[in-house]
C-alpha cells in the first residue's frame, strides 16, 4: 500500500480486512469494534474508497475491484448495528452498486441516521498526538475541508494472488497485464491452455455470487471433457446402522449456538442452557460457539452417543440452510435424521430483537420450550428414492440458454431448447461487439450452428409452453411450436428467458428520430450509418428508466455499453464531440480501463444529480437543427448547453413481459424488481427454491455477455449434479392415511394438487389411499380432514399443537 | 409445510390457551413455490375463523393473515409491529371485548369440539379460490355461522329400531358408538364428531340412526337395559 495512506504509521488507520476482523466474533476483541490505540469504541469513522483500485500509479491497480463499495456499506450497516450513535462517512468517487439488489442496499445505508456519502478524493493528513485521531482533507463544493475521525478504514481492492506467476508457470497458462489469469475472449472460464479452466477471482475481481456460479460453470466444462469417466471414483458414504429408539422414552439434548456473537451478543446463552435443562425430557444441554463448525457437529454426534440422546434440539439459525447438515450429524450418531428439531433463535430472535436483550432471552427460551415440546412427538421417518429423467428442458434460446444447453448436451444428455422467437439468439442479436473486442454476431452464429448441429439438442422456435407439471427429476412440460403440441418429459429445467430494453418516454424518445437507445446506437454504428458517423456531436444520457422510484435498481451494463459505443465512434470519427451524462460511472472490473481510455480520447463525462436531470429540446441553431441538452455542471456550478446531432439514452434493462407466466408455470419466484429470484444470492445463485429448476442470464439480472456465459455454464453444472444421478431422494415428510378414521368425504382429494390421493373401495366403504411419491408434504389435506384420518408426517397435529400449548406455559 | 397446513383447531387452540392474537404468514398469493396455492386455503380458514370469533364475541382483528414474500423483510417487520400494536390496543383476550373469562373458555371449548363438524359442513367453501378482496367478506357470513351453531346436528340411535348389527360402530371413525352383539348401540355424544357416517351406514331396513338438528338429544338407555331379545 502506498505510504500516503499512513497505514502502519497511524494506529487508527486500518484496512477494510482489518475492520472485518474487528467486527468478527472470533476477532481480536470478540466482535467489539475497538480502536487499537486505546481500546475505546470509535464514534466517528471514515471509509476511504478505491484504495489501490482505479489508480494508474505505482502501487495501484488500474481496474475497479467492484466489491468495495458494497462491502463498505455492509461495514457501515454492521457498525451502526453495533453502535447506533456511530457517525459513518464514506468518501468515494462513484458509488458502484451494480449488483443485484445493491442499489436498494446503497439506499438503505445512505438513509441511516449519521451516515454520509461524500464524493471526493481524500488525503490523510496527520494524526493528533494526544487522541490518535486521524485528520482527513477532502474537497467540498465550498472548498477544501479538514476533519478529524476516530478511525479511518481503507477500502482496499483485490490483487492477483501472490503466487500468480508461479502458478501460471506450473499450469502453463498466461496471465493478463494485471497479473490475473488470462481467459479466452469467447469463454470467460477457459484459460489460454485448453483443458484448464478458471473460476472465481483469479479471473479478476469477482463478487461472491459470480465466484460461486463460475465455479459450477468451470465444473460443468470439466464435466464435458470427463463425462466418459463419470462416477469411476465415487464412493458411497456409509452411515452407522440406525438404532430403533421409537420405544424409548424421549431423551432430548439441547444445543444452544452462539453463532459467533450473532446470537450471544443479544441472548443470554448460559441462562438459556440452564433453562433448557429444566424442560421435560431434556437430559442434556450445552452451548456451542458455532454449531455448524465441523468440530461442533462432531461434538453433537459424540454427545448423542455418550448420553444416549434420542432427540436433538438445535437452538441456532433457520433450518432453511443448515437442517441438512444437522440431520447428517444425527445419522452419524446412529439416529434417524427426523429426530432433529431446530429452534430458530437467530433470525426469529437475536437478529430482530438486538435492542431488547432481556426480552430476546425470554423469547429464545420460549422458542426452545416449543421446540422441546415438539421434539417429544418426533418420529423416525424413511426417505425414498425417485428416479431421475436424464433429459433437460431449457427455456429461452439466447446466449444463456444455448450455452447451458450445449454444456448439458456435451455431457451426454438430451436437451429440449424452447425459444419464443423465430430465431435463436435473444438480446445478443442486437449486440455487435464487446469492449474486449469480441465479434458478437460471429460468436452468436457459431453457437447457433453448434446448437443446431448437436444431435442431442432439440430446438423449438416460435414456441410457447402451455402447461408444466411434475417435480424434480420428473417434470412434464407441454411445448407448442411450429411442429405442433409436444409433451416433453425431463428431469431438470433451466429458465433463461432473458429480459427487455426499456422503451423511454423521456428525452424526446419516440418523438424525434435523432433520439435513440444505446442498443439502437450500437446498431447504427455497426451499420456505419453515414449521418451518424459523420455527425459533429453526440450526447449520451445514463440511467434512463432505472435507479428511480419505478425501478429501484441499476441496470449494470449501461455504463460499459455507453463507453463501448463512445470508443467505437471515436475510432471511426476522432473529431466527434461525445458527452456522457452520468450519475455514477459504474464501469466495474477491467471495464474501468476503457472508461479511462474514453476520457483520454476526449469523451467528456459530466455528472448530473437525479433531482436535476438534463433537459432536451429540439432547436435550430444557426440553420443547423440540433438537440439542445441542458445540464448542470456540478463542478463548475453552471448550466451547460450541449448542441447534439444525436442523443443516445442508456435505457434500463427491464424484466421480460412474460416473466409472470413463466414464473407461474414453473412455480418459481420473482424478486421485487421483477427479475427471477434465485434460491439464495450467495449459496445457491443459479438455483430456484423449487428443486430441479435453474436460472441463468439476464432473466436473473442484467449482465454482460461474459457474465452470462459464465452463469449459463454454472446453471448447466448445477443441473448436471441432478441429471448425473440415477435417483433423487424425496423427503420422508409425506402424508399417511389412517383408514379406520377415513369417512370418505374427499375433502383431502380436492385439496391435493399433485394427485397423490385417490379413493378406493373397502368393506367399510370408500376410503382414501396415498401415493407417497407424489406427495410434496404441504399438508393441506391434513388441515382439511375433519376426522384426523390423514396426517402429514413430521408436522403432525400432535407435534404442532404441543408447540402451541408450550408457547403459553409461563417461564 | 404450507400455510394451508394451519388447522382451524390450531387457531382456536391458541385462543383457548389465552393468546391475545394469532398471526399467520404465507407466501404472496399466486406466487406459490409449488403447485398448491395453499395460501388460499389458509385465507379461507382465517375468514371462517374470523366469523366464528365474531360469533363468540371476540374481536376478529385478533387474527391476521398476511401474504409476504421472503424478499420483503421490511414489509414483514412493518406488519408485525403493526399487529403487535393492534393486539395491545385490543387488550387481553376476552377482557377487551368484555366477555366473562369462564364463559369465553367454555364457548371456545364447545366450538373446538365442533371443528370436525365445521370442516365437513364448510368443506366446499374452504376449498374455494377467492379472486377479489371484495369476496373475502362475503365468503362466510355472520348469519351463516350463527345458524351453523344454532342448528348443530346430532346423531341418535333409536333403541326401538336398533338391531345391534355393529355396522355403524365399525364405520365410526372415532369409536364413538358403544356397541356389542345383542346390545342396543348408543352414540357417545362426547366423543361423536357428527360426521354422519353412522347415519349413512345403518341399513335402510332398520333406519335406526336419526339425525337431530337444533334439538336436545334424548338420554341414552341405561347400561343395564340395552340387551336385545
Amino acid at each position: 500500500m502506498r505510504e500516503e495512506y499512513r497505514y502502519g504509521e497511524f494506529a487508527n488507520v486500518v484496512t477494510s480486512m482489518d475492520y472485518e476482523r474487528l467486527m468478527c466474533a472470533t476477532g481480536p476483541y470478540e466482535g467489539e469494534i475497538l480502536r487499537v490505540s486505546d481500546k475505546k469504541h470509535p464514534h466517528k469513522i471514515a471509509w476511504v474508497s478505491c484504495v489501490g483500485s482505479r489508480q494508474v500509479i505505482p502501487g495501484g491497480n488500474s481496474y475497479c475491484s467492484g466489491v468495495c463499495c458494497t462491502y463498505s456499506q455492509k461495514q457501515v450497516i454492521l457498525t451502526k448495528d453495533h453502535n447506533p450513535e456511530a457517525h459513518c462517512t464514506i468518501f468515494h468517487n462513484d458509488i458502484r452498486s451494480h449488483g443485484k439488489d445493491f442499489e436498494r442496499y446503497y439506499e438503505r445505508t445512505a438513509n441511516l441516521p449519521g451516515v454520509e456519502f461524500i464524493r471526493s478524493y481524500v488525503t490523510i493528513v496527520r494524526e493528533i498526538p494526544e487522541t490518535k485521531n486521524v485528520v482527513i482533507r477532502y474537497s467540498t463544493p465550498d472548498g477544501v475541508k479538514e476533519e478529524e475521525f476516530d478511525m479511518v478504514v481503507l477500502s482496499v481492492g483485490l490483487n492477483p494472488p501472490a503466487d500468480n506467476v508461479d502458478m501460471a508457470d506450473k499450469f502453463g497458462i498466461e496471465l493478463n497485464s494485471h497479473g490475473f489469469s488470462k481467459t479466452v475472449v469467447s469463454n470467460p472460464l477457459e484459460t489460454t491452455r485448453p483443458g484448464i479452466f478458471v473460476s472465481g477471482s483469479f479471473r479478476g475481481p469477482t463478487d461472491i455470487p459470480d465466484s460461486v456460479f463460475s465455479a459450477s460453470g468451470a465444473g460443468s466444462q470439466c464435466g464435458e471433457l470427463l463425462d466418459y469417466r463419470r462416477g469411476n471414483l465415487t464412493k458411497e458414504r456409509i452411515y452407522p446402522v440406525e438404532k430403533d429408539v421409537s420405544q424409548e422414552e424421549p431423551r432430548i439434548g439441547v444445543f444452544v449456538c452462539h453463532c459467533g456473537a450473532n446470537i450471544s451478543r443479544v441472548v443470554d446463552i448460559p441462562s438459556t442452557v440452564e433453562y433448557s435443562l429444566s424442560l421435560p425430557n431434556v437430559v442434556y444441554a450445552t452451548n456451542q460457539l458455532f454449531s455448524c463448525a465441523t468440530n461442533s457437529a462432531q461434538e453433537i454426534t459424540d454427545i448423542a452417543k455418550e448420553k444416549g440422546l434420542n432427540r436433538v434440539v438445535l437452538a441456532a439459525c433457520s433450518p432453511r440452510t443448515l437442517e441438512p447438515l444437522f440431520r447428517d450429524t444425527l445419522r452419524e450418531a446412529g439416529l434417524n435424521q427426523y429426530y432433529l428439531e431446530m429452534s430458530n433463535i437467530r433470525e426469529h430472535c437475536s437478529w430482530v430483537h438486538s435492542k431488547e436483550k432481556d426480552e430476546a432471552t425470554i423469547k429464545a427460551k420460549e422458542l426452545i420450550r416449543m421446540s422441546v415440546a415438539r421434539a417429544n412427538h418426533l418420529e423416525p421417518l424413511q426417505e425414498f428414492d425417485l428416479p431421475v429423467n436424464k433429459t433437460a428442458l431449457v427455456v429461452g434460446g439466447g446466449i444463456a440458454g444455448m450455452t447451458s444447453a450445449l454444456s448439458i448436451a456435451n455431457q451426454g444428455h438430451e436437451v429440449h431448447l424452447v425459444e419464443k422467437d423465430t430465431d435463436l439468439g435473444g438480446m445478443a442479436r442486437k449486440i455487435h461487439y464487446t469492449l474486449e473486442g469480441l465479434d458478437v454476431q460471429e460468436y452468436l452464429g457459431d453457437i447457433i450452428r453448434k446448437v443446431y448441429q448437436h444431435p442431442s439438442i432439440h430446438v423449438y422456435t416460435n414456441a410457447s409452453i402451455t402447461e408444466a407439471s411434475g417435480y424434480v427429476g420428473n417434470f412434464v412440460t407441454k411445448v407448442k411450436s411450429e411442429i405442433g403440441l409436444l409433451e416433453v418429459k425431463h428431469g431438470a429445467t433451466i429458465i433463461a428467458t432473458g429480459a427487455e430494453v426499456y422503451k423511454p418516454t423521456e428525452y424526446l424518445y419516440g418523438e424525434d428520430d435523432r433520439v435513440m437507445t444505446h442498443l439502437e446506437l450500437e446498431e447504427q454504428i455497426a451499420n456505419r450509418e453515414e449521418k451518424l458517423i459523420n455527425s459533429e456531436s453526440l450526447v449520451m444520457i445514463q440511467c434512463v428508466g432505472c435507479r428511480n422510484e419505478d425501478r429501484n435498481y441499476c441496470s449494470r451494463i449501461c455504463c460499459s455499453e455507453s463507453v463501448k459505443n463512445a470508443l467505437k465512434l471515436k475510432e471511426i470519427n476522432p473529431q466527434m464531440d461525445i458527452y456522457i451524462l452520468f450519475r455514477d460511472m459504474r464501469t466495474y472490473g477491467y471495464n474501468e480501463n476503457y472508461y479511462r481510455e474514453a476520457a483520454s480520447k476526449d469523451v467528456k463525462f459530466i455528472r448530473y444529480e437525479p433531482q436535476d436531470k438534463p433537459q432536451v429540446e429540439a432547436v435550430v441553431e444557426e440553420g443547423r437543427p440540433v438537440l439542445r441538452v441542458t445540464v448542470t455542471d456540478i463542478i463548475l456550478d453552471k448550466k451547460l448547453e450541449l448542441d447534439a446531432d444525436y442523443l443516445a439514452l442508456a435505457a434500463a434493462i427491464i424484466p421480460a413481459e412474460d416473466r409472470k407466466g413463466v414464473a407461474g408455470l414453473f412455480k418459481v419466484s420473482l424478486g421485487v424488481d421483477g427479475f427471477f429470484k434465485e434460491a439464495h444470492v450467495k449459496l445457491r445463485p443459479v438455483e430456484f427454491g423449487a428443486d430441479g429448476v435453474y436460472l441463468c442470464g439476464i432473466a436473473h439480472y442484467p449482465k454482460l455477455i461474459a457474465e452470462t456465459v459464465s452463469q449459463a455454464y454454472g446453471a448447466a453444472g448445477r443441473a448436471l449434479t441432478l441429471l448425473s444421478h440415477e435417483t433423487v431422494v424425496a423427503s420422508g415428510s409425506v402424508c399417511e392415511v389412517n383408514e379406520k378414521k377415513c369417512i370418505g368425504c374427499g375433502a383431502c382429494i380436492s385439496a391435493c394438487s399433485y394427485g397423490a390421493l385417490e379413493f378406493h373401495d373397502t368393506r367399510h366403504g370408500k376410503k382414501v389411499g396415498i401415493n407417497p411419491v407424489l406427495c410434496k408434504g404441504d399438508g393441506l389435506c391434513n388441515a382439511k380432514c375433519p376426522t384426523g384420518a390423514i396426517a402429514l408426517k413430521h408436522f403432525t397435529d400432535e407435534g404442532l399443537m404441543s408447540q402451541i400449548d408450550a408457547a403459553v406455559q409461563g417461564l | 409445510m404450507c400455510s394451508g397446513r394451519v388447522d382451524l383447531e390450531f387457531v382456536l387452540r391458541a385462543f383457548s390457551n389465552g393468546m391475545d392474537g394469532v398471526f399467520i404468514g404465507g407466501c404472496r398469493l399466486n406466487e406459490c413455490n409449488y403447485d398448491t396455492q395453499g395460501n388460499y386455503d389458509a385465507l379461507n380458514m382465517v375468514l371462517l375463523s374470523k366469523k366464528i370469533m365474531e360469533h363468540i364475541g371476540l374481536n376478529p382483528e385478533r387474527l391476521r393473515i398476511e401474504f409476504i414474500s421472503s424478499g420483503e423483510g421490511n414489509l414483514f417487520a412493518e406488519v408485525m409491529s403493526d399487529f403487535g400494536k393492534k393486539v395491545k390496543e385490543l387488550g387481553p383476550l376476552g377482557k377487551g371485548e368484555g366477555i366473562d373469562q369462564v364463559e369465553l373458555t367454555s364457548k371456545l371449548q364447545e366450538i373446538r369440539k365442533l371443528v370436525p363438524y365445521i370442516k365437513l359442513a364448510k368443506r366446499d367453501k374452504l376449498a374455494m379460490r377467492l379472486g377479489k378482496q371484495e369476496e373475502y367478506d362475503t365468503l362466510f357470513t355472520r348469519d351463516e355461522i350463527d345458524s351453523l351453531f344454532n342448528e348443530v346436528v346430532s346423531y341418535y340411535i333409536d333403541p326401538g329400531k336398533c338391531q345391534a348389527c355393529t355396522i355403524c360402530a365399525q364405520r365410526c371413525p372415532v369409536d364413538a358408538i358403544i356397541s356389542a352383539k345383542k346390545q342396543i348401540h348408543v352414540v357417545d355424544q362426547e366423543k361423536c364428531i357428527k360426521c354422519g357416517n353412522c347415519f349413512e351406514a345403518c341399513p335402510s331396513k332398520f333406519g335406526a340412526v336419526t339425525k337431530i338438528s337444533g334439538e336436545p338429544v334424548p338420554p341414552p338407555l341405561p347400561e343395564g337395559e340395552r340387551a336385545i331379545g
